[in-house]
Order: C-alpha cells, then structure tokens, then sequence
C-alpha cells in the first residue's frame, strides 16, 4: 500500500510545497521578529496569570472537542447508517449551523437564554441563572463547530467500503463488534481531522469568549494589542497558542490509523444494509431534534425575533447587495487558492510519506490557532514594508484566508487521497505517464469529491471571518461579517439580523457540495 | 479538471487587474476609529463642500493604531480618526503637527499640548441607570459611593474597553496610584458585572440586569434607538468626580500623508460649523460640539458645566501602560 522507501518525491511537487508552507509560517515570523524586538517575554512567561490562561484555553479546547465528538458522531451514524425517518432532512439541517458564525451563535444564545433573555421573558420570570462564562462559550463553540465532526464522519462512513464489513459479517462476527471493530476505526481517522480543525477553531476564536466573558489566551491577546502598545507580550502568548497547536497535531497523528482503509474501487457500490433502529426509533428522532432545533432553528429564531422588532420600530433595512457579492467573490476565491494551494502539500505527504514530509505538512498547521487579528497583522507587516502594491488588495484578503484556513482544505483534499488507491496512479505511471501528468488526469479527477469539500469548508469559514477581513480588506470593500460588526457595534441588533441571515441563508448552498460526495465519486468511474 | 482549471484563470486574471490598482495618488485616506454607523455623513458632507474624494478604512481604534504601527511609513492613511486620544497617542511618533489655526478652534484642553492632535467631538463619563429601579436622586453623584456594599451586584463596568481605562487613568492622576488601587479592589468585592463595551451596558441597565452603569453619555441615545421605551437615564457626576471625566475622539494627520493640505482640510472640516452641528443636529449622535458658540444636543448641560477632573488628555497615551498595569494587578485584565 505504500511506495518503497526508493521513490524520491518529484522535485517540482517538493519545492511548490515549500513554497507554499513558507508562506504559510508568514505570521510565526512576524512572532518571532516581535518577541525579538521587545524583551518581556520571560516575565510574561513567568507569571501565574498567563498559566491561568493556558489552562483556561486547554480545557475549553478539550471541552469543546469532547461535546462536538459527543454529538457529531451518533448524528454521522444515525443519518448514514440507521432507517432514520427523514434521514437526509436530519443530514442537511444538523450540517447547517456550520453557516453560522460563532460570534452571532453568542449573541442568539445570549439573546435567548440570557439572564434577561427571551427565555425569561417568556416565562415569565425576572432572571434566570447567568450562562456566561466556561459553559456558555461551550455551548457556542459547540453550535459553531460540530457540523466539522458531523460531516467528516458521514463522508467517511459514506464512502466507507461496505465490503470490509460485510466480510467480518462473513466471517461471523456480530454486528455489534463489526461496528467496533471494522467501523470505528475505519472512521478514526475523520474524527480526528474533525477533532482538529474543532481544536483550531476553539484556540483561535475571540467573538464567543469577548461575549460570553471567558478569558483565553485569544482574548488576552486582543487585550493587549488593544490596550498596550509594546507588541512583545501579544506576541510571546501567541507563540503559546501556537504551541498548544503542536500538542493538539501530535494528539490527532496518534489517533490516526498507519495501515489505511482504499475502496477496492471506485466503481459503483452497494448500500450498506441499513441498521433498523426499532424501538430506538423515538429516541433517535428526539436526539436529533434537540440537535437540530438548539443549534439552528433556536438561532435562526432569535435573529429573525430581532429583524421583526426592527420592523415593528420601523427601522432602516436595506438589503446588503454589495456586501453579499463582495463576501461571495472573496470567498470564493480563497476556496480556490486554498484547495490548489493544499494539493502539492497532500500529494507529498501522503505519496511520499518520509520523517521531511510528513513534517513539511504539519509544519503548515503552525499558524492556525493563530487569533485572525494576529494574522492580519503580520500581514499588515510583511505587505506594507515588502510588498506594497499588493497591500489592501483582494488579492492579499484572499492570502490571509489560505493562511488562516489552510487545513480545512487540506483535509478535504487529505481525505480524498486516502481513499484514492495508489494502484491507479501506478498503473498510469507504467503507462509511460509523468507524475504531473498523472496528478492531473488521474488523481486530481479521482479526487473530484474531496476537493469540492475542502473547497466548500474554506469558502464557509471566509464567509464568517470578521478580524483579518477588517484590516487587509481594500478601502470600501464591505462583506456580509463586516456589515454585522458595524451594526453590533452600535447595538442596532435589529438591523443587524439582515445581513446575518443572509449570510446564512447564501452559505448553505454550498454545504451541499460538501454533501455531494457520493454522487461525484460514483461519476468519477465513468 | 476543467472546472478548477477555468478558475485558476479566472483568478489569476482578477488579481493581476487588482493587483495594478494599489497606487498611493488619488483620494484622501482616512483610517477611522468612529463607527461608520454614525459618522458616514460626515465624509459625505466633506466631499460635498470640497469636491475630495475620500476613502474611508473604518475599524476598532486601537486595532486601526496597531496597523499604522506596524505599516511603519508606507501606511497608506492620510488621517487618522480615532475614538479616543490614548489610540492617538500610540501612534504619535508618526503623526505631523497641526497648524496653529487648527488647533485654536478647540480649547485647549481637549487638544494634544504638541499639537500633533486635536479633539474633534466630546462625551462625558456618566452612570446609566435602570429608571424604574432607581430615582435620579438616588443614583450616586460620585463614583466613590459606588464601593458602598448596597451596590452588591448592581453595576456594570466594560475594564478591557478604553474608555473605563481612560476613566481609570484619569482617577490615578487625580487620586494617585494607591488611592486607585484601593478603589479598584473595593469595587471588585462588590461584584460589578463585566461586559465588553459600553452599548451592553446600556442594554443590560434597560433589562434590568444591573440598576447603574458606567459608561459615556451618548451610548444611551443609540440603545433608545432600538428600544424606544426603554427605561434607562444618564446620571451626571459632580464636578471634579474621576467618574466625569470629559474626552475626546480626535485626529491627526499622518507624516506619510500623500496629500497634507487635504488632510488638513478634512481635520479643519470637521471643527467647522457643519462639521460640528452635526452632533447636534444627527439622529443618534449626542456628542458635545467643540467649538465654542455651538450648543449640544438639547437636554445635555452645556460642556463648560462639565467639570471633569482635571487632567491632561494628551498625558492618557504615555500613562495608559500604567493603567493597565494596574487593573491587570487588581484582576480587571488578564
């Protein structure tokens, strides 16, 4: 299943990957120039404080890891595996709260079950107990990020080979223990990617823990940059975040199965035999419920409360035209980059995997706890001093994009070519094919899925991102994010909610692409 | 294949068309702290009466200062508007003076003593309060009764927002450090709630959620914006009180300005008449006009009534480490 150790990896496809990771590793540099220039590195790494916030960040990212295991993957099994009433309903709608960005999450949650929230309101209480803090940002990043567990683990059930466990069937094992033993850790590996970019997400977000009043290294970050202008301290905990980013890589590489799992082909393929959920029925169905109605139609709920409060206050609402094509175009473009931007890097990791590669490719994780703010920054950096004629371009918004999304990419196209059979490639090569050729006409098309769905998660997260957009976005350009932010800002929810639903409303097309998967495998065999 | 193949055209193509747009020539630059939400017509009026073209790049104050920071001299801004003077003053090493005729408009006070920025707009410290909860008389005229153990509970504060840290300077200049200190840990036992930024404040005070608040005047005539009914007043400290301090958004005018004279312009614009009635006359603006001869917003005490402590606005840049020093020792900040 692996090349031997005597295959050198293609020069071309080795140094593009450098390339690409070097650009990548753009914001560490700009840390280190920082924490260079300053000198209080050591005191800030002496103090109790900033250990306070170490495990404060730890345990939220462990926290939030567990929960979105938790609910992620029995709603994969459920609406892949089980006779699920409605199943593609539950498969559509639990996907969904991906379009949400985390910060308007916290504001919903806060707006309904806030001490003063909807929730009181309606029933008719004066206050109910506080949910800010460790739990409520939980329950936030858990809305914002679930749906990567949930969609990883049903591509990869979904594509899994149902042959592998009707053998151990054939060979008498019981559905119980084939689950166990055959199913588990044939999806071990999407958990973990999932795991992952949930992981990232957590260590790097600053809008739910500013709102829900929960201190991490993120908001210290934005502290200081906000309120002390020696940029040595900021930087010295964002070289933590980063090193908190190297122990959540090495905890996902050991989840990570050696020996993998290739379909025996990729022609067509069986359902796998549905598991009937009997008298289980009901539960499922109320499982799903509460997923579903806690993490969209609740938000979606709220929002649409505030937009009919601005109406009945008749209030201005215009629709956010401009912004929605400015979101769309940058978006886009970015899930472009990113995907063309991630394939040499997957290629050689997993093609020609070696101590340098795999490290090369782990290497381009490093900056993606990162806060966007930080990113934006170094960028302002490296693009005000050395290249200007690119700086505030779309060009340059597009780039901090590929930097802060980079994985999500790379585990679409990572994905994919863990389930493309290297036989193929090999057979093109004896064909007298060269290894560029092979990539674009074998590979890339084998692939199709998987990089629509690499493509779609970088696109979905761009669409939200609101710190680097702020900073690099040319004079002018308003997205749908910075559209929110100008309204919260002032407190004018209810004209906020527009554009927010309609951020909403224009990204969950795109989940469908993500969704896709099977129908453009099948297709590839043609 | 073709697919991703036309698109890789497609973006090349619109990186390389914007990628030629990045000349330093053509409009002012105007890097604003102040929410579009609020002063777009401002740039709008400007354009109007000059024939300038402006563009505006709108964000967080301090955010905006650590960009012209690390832009070094290539920063693209012309002017920098920013909420606070504390933001002007981190970027003072790459401000211009102003000239003499600018900065007279203003008094003194409310200017920076080099003359590299001039304040454009005023607002007062003040305590929101819930109205059904609490009676004017009952609301506290200082904020030194705020530390009594009736307010358990009842307050809010915003620490990681400049414009308690400004506050908080302003008392460490009056009081002194250890009188600050003293102050900052009696508040704390009494368990003050914390939010982000003044807006939520206001909105937790019309909830219910605390009874007083501290926070800058104008805050209270956005919120009753979105909630007209809301039972929410502003309470005005008296005179000397660190709790009503007065201060200013401001500008400078960038040393790597392509365009001085227009970036004068523009500052002098906003201390002209309409640049000033502006606050009076806009809907949900409700700052003090600096220049004298032109009345607030009805229902405010007129701003030489406004005796705040007495303080050098200039000094908030160079103290504001301290500052947070000080509220990171007592627990405010992380």
């Amino acid at each position: 299943m692996r090349r031997g150790a005597g295959t050198r990896a293609p020069l071309l496809l080795v140094a593009t990957a450098g390339i690409v990771v070097g650009l990548l590793l753009l914001p560490l540099a700009y840390l280190m120039i920082r924490v260079a220039a300053g000198g209080r590195t050591l005191d800030v790494l002496g103090e109790a404080e900033t250990w306070r916030l170490v495990w404060n960040t730890l345990i939220l990212a462990v926290g939030v890891v567990t929960t979105t295991i938790a609910v992620g993957v029995p709603l994969a099994w459920l609406v892949t595996r089980t006779d699920l009433p409605a199943r593609r309903v539950w498969s559509t709608a639990a996907a969904l709260p991906l379009v949400i960005p985390s910060y308007v999450a916290a504001f919903c949650l806060l707006g309904f079950f806030g001490s003063r929230g909807l929730l009181a309101d309606a029933l008719g209480v004066d206050r109910l107990p506080e949910v800010k803090g460790y739990w409520g940002s939980l329950a936030a990043l858990t809305l914002a990020t679930y749906p990567y567990v949930f969609l990883l683990t049903r591509s990869s059930l979904q594509s899994l080979d149902p042959s592998l466990e009707d053998a151990a069937r054939g060979l008498g094992v019981s559905a119980r223990r084939t689950l166990l033993l055959v199913t588990a850790p044939a999806i071990r590996s999407a958990v973990g990617l999932g795991a992952l970019l949930v992981a990232l997400y957590t260590l790097s977000d600053f809008g739910v823990v500013s709102l829900m009043d929960y201190d991490t290294l993120t908001r210290a970050i934005y502290v200081q940059y906000k309120s002390l202008f020696d940029r040595a301290p900021a930087a010295t905990l964002a070289l933590l975040l980063v090193a908190l980013t190297a122990l959540a890589l090495v905890v996902e590489y050991r989840t990570r199965r050696r020996g993998r799992l290739y379909r025996a082909g990729p022609g067509t393929q069986r359902q796998p035999p549905l598991v009937r959920l009997g008298r289980w029925r009901a539960a499922a169905l109320a499982y799903c419920s509460l997923v579903v109605g806690i993490f969209l139609v609740l938000p979606a709920g709220v929002l649409g409360y505030w937009l009919v409060r601005g109406v009945a206050n008749e209030r201005e609402l215009g629709t956010p035209w401009n912004e929605t094509i400015n979101s769309l175009a940058a978006s886009g473009l970015a899930a472009v980059a990113a995907v063309a931007a991630a394939i040499p890097v997957a290629t050689l990791a997993l093609r020609y995997p070696s101590r340098s590669s795999r490290t090369l490719e782990r290497l381009s994780y490093a900056g993606n706890a990162l806060p966007g703010l930080v990113i934006a920054l170094s960028l302002v950096f490296f693009a005000a001093r050395y290249a200007s004629p690119v700086y505030q371009t779309i060009g340059l918004l597009v780039f901090a994009y590929v930097v802060r999304f980079f994985p999500q990419g790379l585990s679409g196209v990572e994905s994919a070519l863990e389930r493309v059979n290297p036989r193929y490639e090999e057979a093109a090569r004896s064909l007298g094919h060269g290894p560029l050729r092979t990539t674009a006409f074998v590979t890339v098309p084998l692939m199709r899925s998987g990089l629509l769905a690499g493509a779609a998660l970088v696109f979905l997260s761009a669409m939200k991102e609101l710190p680097a957009t702020l900073l690099l976005r040319p004079i002018g350009f308003e997205t749908l994010a910075t559209e929110i932010w100008g309204l919260t800002q002032v407190g004018a929810y209810s004209r906020a909610a527009l554009p927010a639903l309609v951020l909403i409303v224009v990204s969950a097309p795109v989940l469908y692409l993500v969704s896709a998967t099977r129908r453009f495998e099948s297709g590839a065999a043609g | 294949m073709k697919l991703l193949g036309g698109l890789a055209v497609l973006f090349a193509v619109l990186l390389g068309g914007i990628g030629c747009g990045g000349g330093s020539d053509g409009p002012l630059t105007v890097y604003s702290g102040r929410e579009e939400e609020l002063v777009a017509p401002l740039f709008e009026m400007f354009t109007e009466e000059t024939g300038v073209e402006v563009e505006v790049r709108y964000g967080d104050s301090a955010e905006l200062a650590a960009t012209i920071a690390e832009e070094g001299e290539n920063s693209p801004a012309d002017v920098f508007w920013a909420q606070d003077p504390g933001s002007l003053g981190a970027v003072e090493e790459y401000l211009d003076p102003l000239p003499d005729g600018v900065l007279a408009m203003v008094p003194e006070r409310f200017r920076d003593r080099d003359g590299r920025w001039v304040g454009t707009s005023g607002r007062s410290r003040v305590l929101v309060y819930n109205s059904d909860a609490l009676a004017e008389g009952e609301v506290p005229d200082s904020v030194f009764e705020l530390t009594d153990p009736r307010w358990k509970g009842r307050i809010g504060i915003a620490p990681t927002n400049a414009s308690f840290q400004a506050f908080v300077t302003a008392m460490r200049l009056t009081e002194g450090d250890e009188a600050t200190r003293q102050w900052l840990l009696d508040l704390a036992a009494n368990a003050p709630k914390e939010y982000e930024k003044n807006t939520p404040i206001v909105e937790a005070a019309a909830a219910g959620e605390i009874d007083l608040g501290l926070v800058n005047h104008y805050y209270l005539y956005l919120v009753k914006q979105e909630q007209p009914d809301a039972p929410i007043a502003n309470h005005f400290l008296e005179s000397g009180d660190p709790g009503a301090l007065v201060s200013v958004a401001g500008a400078g005018e960038l040393e790597s300005a392509s365009d001085p004279s227009n970036a004068e312009r523009f500052i002098e614009f906003l201390l002209s008449e309409n640049g000033q009635r502006f606050y009076v006359d806009a809907a949900e603006e409700a700052e003090y006009p600096l220049v004298e001869g032109i009345e607030p917003k009805e229902g405010l005490p007129p701003l030489d009534e406004l005796e705040g402590p007495n303080v050098d606005l200039a000094s908030f840049g160079t103290e504001h480490e301290a500052t947070i020093e000080l509220l990171r020792e007592t627990g405010y900040l992380t």
